[in-house]
Order: structure tokens, then sequence, then C-alpha cells
């Protein structure tokens, strides 16, 4: 196997709190090939967008990328590059794209303009070869009359067009990573049916991969190939998709799938988590979700659990599945 | 359709809910955002009514007009056979009291400078319900314990609980005036999946338990075939479709309705679902297209859609405003 195009290893962001400083994502690793999607999936506050944003290091103060934490893209330490190096790769080689398209606009600024600005920043083209460039790159991404929406400014945009541009610029200079954190859940369904299909296409025609930041399984199964599970700051499963959504075996990642209310289960109740998600530095020692799983026995409430291979994609950090796997 | 069903506890007919854009110095009224614009709508005691659409289409206007917390431009609302559209501010209160709303935010929802205890009382403050304050303690704690809450924390404030903890705050609140129907606008739709699961299992639990009826607004197609049991799709301020869940799933007979179902997401790994089937945006509800409001976005549009306004055709299990439901039905009577 090839080396991956980013590889994320023992990644700890903390930010200054109670008692010192709080860790908010506590030694992750992850790692994309190229080419590939990777869902980064969890519930509010497990760490997931702040991993996205220590991949741009774009973590804010007075947060920080704690020593010794890896990132490394495309065979390059990203944490040892100066800043107008980090500023290349940002934009240049790693395209992002955030949940809110409307606060991410200029809104006195045309968006072809803005998307031109993006590729001189990146490309230094010529000004009518950067203009095509645009058009193109709205075609691209399927805005309708691409020269008209050149000059119309962002507030005369629908939020699924808006979105549209916003990866026409994070696509302008062909990165080889897309980084999308929840591109989708401001918008409506029959909007978000057109974006998925977009992201989707995106990556097979352009050869782009995508980190894929969700809390929506359903967006996991439209376009993702590989799913990570984030629980209080900490990877507490991963693998395919397709082993994700089938035979998830981390009592977390297992609940979180019960509790999504489906058709089948018409008239039962659903599955509940029991309790509420721990806040950062309320984390519990052990297995962070020991109180709250149903499967809870002697280690879990003291030791942290290892990562126990499933299969040769798939892994989970559970105590119970690795006694299982001895069996 | 202006026929009253007699064991309907809520009935709208023809709710217009208006609002005035003005410009100009003088202020003067340019045009109207037609908000809600003709919808008719029929709930039965002790159903869960799905009232669903997207962003900007009407739904959360529907549920405020019921509440009278917006005036509507024109129309009538029944509730137990009585016109509510008719009633003074004073009298129409013994209603408001039976019809309660939970809303999609319960951080704004309560008052940050409450306890709990007097969030959850202050209805039955209002309407005066409970011998004494200290009747309505004991009530509260009742109520606390009702939604999994533990009444020892009835002296904290609201910022101190998550969010879904304040949701069940904002549901014992309702439910502490005892009322008939409860309005939930999105109440599950900022809460984490897990948490959804909760509060979905505790309302269902509560309809058993009071026979409570529930009008569920809400985007969220997952949650609505789940947990209602008849389905009104709303699009640009008009009814599209209305049907009992499972029949608006399997069948649905609005191009709508159908676009709204393909833009489901699968959670089958064999299966990846999602088809982009409605062309274009949502148009501004305040320049509504001509004719059928889904016309331009529509795949199966004929050429009188953007001329005509689409007729309402009665189902035996509900309507669909649509000229080719018109033509199907036909098409079925005839070869019937």
């Amino acid at each position: 196997m090839s080396a991956p195009l980013l590889e994320v290893e023992d990644l700890s962001v903390a930010f200054p709190g109670e008692g010192g400083h709080v860790r908010v994502v506590d030694r992750v690793d992850l790692s994309i090939a190229a080419g590939e999607t990777l869902a980064l999936v969890g519930e509010s506050g497990c760490g997931k967008s702040m991993t996205a944003l220590a991949i741009m290091r774009l973590v804010p103060r007075p947060g920080r990328i704690e020593a010794g934490s890896h990132i490394r893209f495309d065979g390059r330490e990203l944490r040892s590059l100066s800043v107008p190096q980090m500023r290349a790769v940002r934009g240049g080689q790693i395209g992002m794209i955030f949940q809110e398209p409307m606060t991410s606009l200029n809104p006195v600024t045309m968006v072809g303009e803005q998307v031109m600005e993006a590729i001189g920043l990146h490309a230094s083209l010529a000004q009518t070869q950067a203009r095509e460039r645009v058009l193109e790159l709205f075609a691209l991404v399927g805005i309708p009359d691409p020269k008209q929406r050149f000059s119309a400014y962002p507030h005369q945009l629908s939020g699924g067009l808006k979105q549209r541009v916003m990866i026409a610029m994070a696509m302008a200079a062909k990165p080889r990573l897309l980084i999308a954190d929840e591109p989708t859940t401001a918008l409506d369904a029959t909007i978000r049916a057109q974006i998925l299909e977009l992201l989707r296409n995106l990556s097979a025609s352009t050869g782009t991969a995508l980190l894929l930041i969700t809390h929506d399984f359903g967006v996991v199964n439209e376009v993702a190939d590989r799913v990570a599970v984030m629980y209080a700051g900490r990877i507490v499963e991963e693998g395919t998709r397709r082993e994700l959504l089938s035979r998830p075996r981390h009592p977390y990642a297992q609940g979180l799938l019960r509790s999504i209310p489906r058709p089948e289960a018409r008239g039962q109740r659903l599955e509940e988590i029991k309790g509420a998600v721990p806040r950062p530095g309320h984390w519990p020692a052990g297995c962070r979700f020991h109180p709250r799983c149903p499967s809870a026995f002697a280690p879990c409430p003291t030791l942290e659990p290892e990562r126990t291979a499933v299969s040769p994609t798939q892994g989970a950090w559970c105590h119970l599945v690795a006694e299982e796997s001895q069996r | 359709m202006t026929v009253l069903s007699a064991d309907a506890l809520l009935e709208i007919r023809d709710l217009r809910t208006w609002f005035p854009i003005r410009t100009g110095i003088l202020q003067r009224v340019d045009r109207h955002v037609r908000a809600v614009d003709g919808v008719d709508l029929t709930v039965f005691p002790g159903e869960t009514v799905a009232l669903v659409g997207e962003s900007g289409c009407g739904k959360t206007t529907v549920g405020r007009t019921i509440l009278q917390l917006v005036e509507p431009t024109g129309g009538n609302i029944w509730f137990r056979g009585i016109n509510l559209s008719m009633l003074s501010a004073d009298a129409f209160r013994p209603y408001r009291r039976q019809i309660q709303i939970v809303m999609q935010d319960p951080g704004s929802a309560l008052d940050p400078r409450l306890t709990v205890r007097d969030c959850i009382a202050e209805g039955m403050d209002a309407f005066a319900i409970g011998a004494s304050a200290e009747a309505r303690t004991q009530a509260v704690a009742e109520l606390m314990r009702k939604v999994s809450l533990d009444p020892d924390t009835m002296w904290r404030y609201p910022h101190e609980f998550s969010g879904g903890q304040r949701q069940r705050i904002c549901i014992a609140r309702a439910l502490a005036v005892d009322p008939a129907l409860l309005i939930c606008d999105e109440a599950t739709s900022a809460l984490d999946v897990s948490i959804q699961a909760q509060i979905l299992n505790l309302l269902a639990d509560l309809q058993a338990e009071r026979r409570l009826t529930y009008l569920f607004i809400t985007h969220d197609l997952g949650v609505v075939r789940y947990f209602a049991t008849r389905v009104a799709v709303m699009y640009l301020g008009r009814i599209v479709e209305v049907g009992p869940t499972e029949r608006i799933f399997s069948a649905p007979r609005h191009p709508y309705t159908k676009a709204l179902l393909a833009s489901i997401p699968s959670l089958d790994p064999d299966r990846r679902s999602t088809r982009p089937v409605a062309l274009g945006d949502v148009p501004s509800p305040d320049r509504p297209p001509p004719g059928c409001h889904y016309h331009p976005r529509c795949s199966e549009r004929l050429e009188s859609c953007s001329r005509d306004d689409p007729p309402v055709v009665p189902f035996a299990d509900g309507v669909c405003r649509c000229v080719l439901a018109l033509s199907n039905r036909e098409a079925r009577i005839n070869a019937g």
C-alpha cells in the first residue's frame, strides 16, 4: 500500500481551562489515501470540527496543537511549515468548505471576483484566463448560467448556490484534499441531495480526496468510502462504510445507529443512549463511554481501551471487542 | 371541502397569513409575503400529524397562526368546534391553554432569569392552576419526574442543563397546563441523534398516557416516517399533499413529495439512494411562481402548470394538489 495522502498521528488539541489546559481532541490517528472519502462522524462537542481545523492549522486562539502531534500531508510535516508555506498549502493543496456558506462569503464582493481572488492567490493567472477558469469551475460545480452568476452578490444567491460557490472556490486550485465540515447541514432536503451528488461526482471526476465532517449517518452512507467515529475527543471505531453501517462493533457506534428513527421501527421504542455526552475536561477515566455503555464491565472504568482489529480495515477501541476477539 | 368533521380536534380552512412588505419613505405596502396561502388541514384527537416542508414553506407560520401569535389574513380555525378566528383575545384565553407549543431551540425558549421551577410553573400561574404556590411546586416536581428530570434540580437555572434536558423542561412546561394539542415546531431538530431518540420516546409515552394530539412541524422526513400518523406536505404557502404516513412514503402522488422522498439519505450500505429530483432552488415566498408554485422545479410539469392553479384532488385517504393527480384519479375510475 502506498503512503497515505494525509496521515494524522497522535493529534491533540488543548484549550486553557479549569485547572490547566483541557484537551478537546485527544491522540487522534487518521489517514486518507489519495482520492478517498473519509467521514469523521460524531455528536456535537466530540472534537470532529476541531480535528479538521487542526489539520489546516486553524485552531482558534488560545487553543493549540500539543507537542507530539503529527500531521503529514503528501510526505510533509505540516506542523513544521512556516506561516507563508502553510498558507500556500491551505487553499492550494487542501481546500475547505464550512456549514454556513452565508457567513463564509464576503457580502460586498461579486462571487466571481471572490473565486478569482482565490485563483489569483494560488496560480497567478492572467485576468482573462482567471475569469475563464472561474466560469469553468462554476460549470464544474453545477451553477446554472455561470456568466450571469459571476457578477452576482452573495445575497442574490440561494443557500444551495452559495454552497456551490464555496465548493468552486475550494476546488479552484485543484486541491488534492477537500475538507468539508457539515457541508449539507444548513441546506434543505432537496438541495442537500443536489450537493451530495455534486460531492460524489467531484471526487470521482477530479480525484480529490475528501474529509467529510458530519453527524449524519445518512450523509456518511451516501458519500463516504471509510468512516471514523469520534466520542469525547477520541476515535472509538473506524472501518469501511459497509463495515460501520452493517456491523458496527463499538457500543457507542451501535447505539448511535440504533437511535436513528427508521421506518422499520415504527411503533417500537427507539433505542436510547442513556445520559448525555460529557464535556471536555469532564471526561471519565478508562473508556470515556463507560458510564453510558450498556455492556461496560470490569476493566472499562479504569483502563483505557486499545485498538482491537476486527478486520484488516475495521478497528474498535473497546474492551468488550478485545475480549471477544481473543475467544 | 367546507364540511366540518364532527370529531375533529382542529380544523383549518382556507387559512391565509400574509405579511406586508413595506417600501419607500412612506412605508407603503408594496406587496405581501404569502407565508400561508389557503391551507386546509384537519387534525383528529390522539393522532400525530406531521407538517413537512423546506425552509420558507410556511409550516412554522401555520403553527404560530393557530396559537394566534400572528394574526391570520383570512380563513378559519376551529378547535373542538369553536371558531377561534371569531374570538376576542379574552375569549381565546381558555383555548390558548389547551394548545401548547414546544420549539426548536430550548435554549432561547426558557427565561434565563427564572429557576426551572418557575419556568415550568409559568403557565400554571398565568391560568391560575393549582390552589397555592406550594401546590404548584408539588405539581412541578411531579411533571419533572414525568419527563425524567430530577425534581431536586428545580431550583437551578436553565443554563445549568444540557440541550436535551432543556427540551424536557420545555415539554414539562407545556404539559403543566394540561393541553389537548401540542405543536412541536422542529422540537428535536437541534438535538443530537441519541438525545433525539430520548425525546421522541418521551413524546410517544406522553401521547399514550394522556391521549395527546401532536402537530409535528419538521423538515426531517426520517422522524416523520417513524413518528407520524398522517403527513401534510407544504410547499410555498400551500399544502400540496395529505395522506397517511405509510401511503405517502410508499406511493407519493405529488411530484414535490416524490422529490422530497428521493432526497432522504439511505442508511442501507447496499443502497445509496439520494437522487436530486427537484430542479434548482426554492423560490422566495414573496414572489411565488404563477400557476402551480412548484412548476419551475417539477420534472413532470405540463404546459398548463405555469398558468393554472392546480386543482385540489380528493382521494379516499387524503388530497393532492396537482393536475396530474386529477388524470391519475380519472384513469383509475375509468379502469375500475
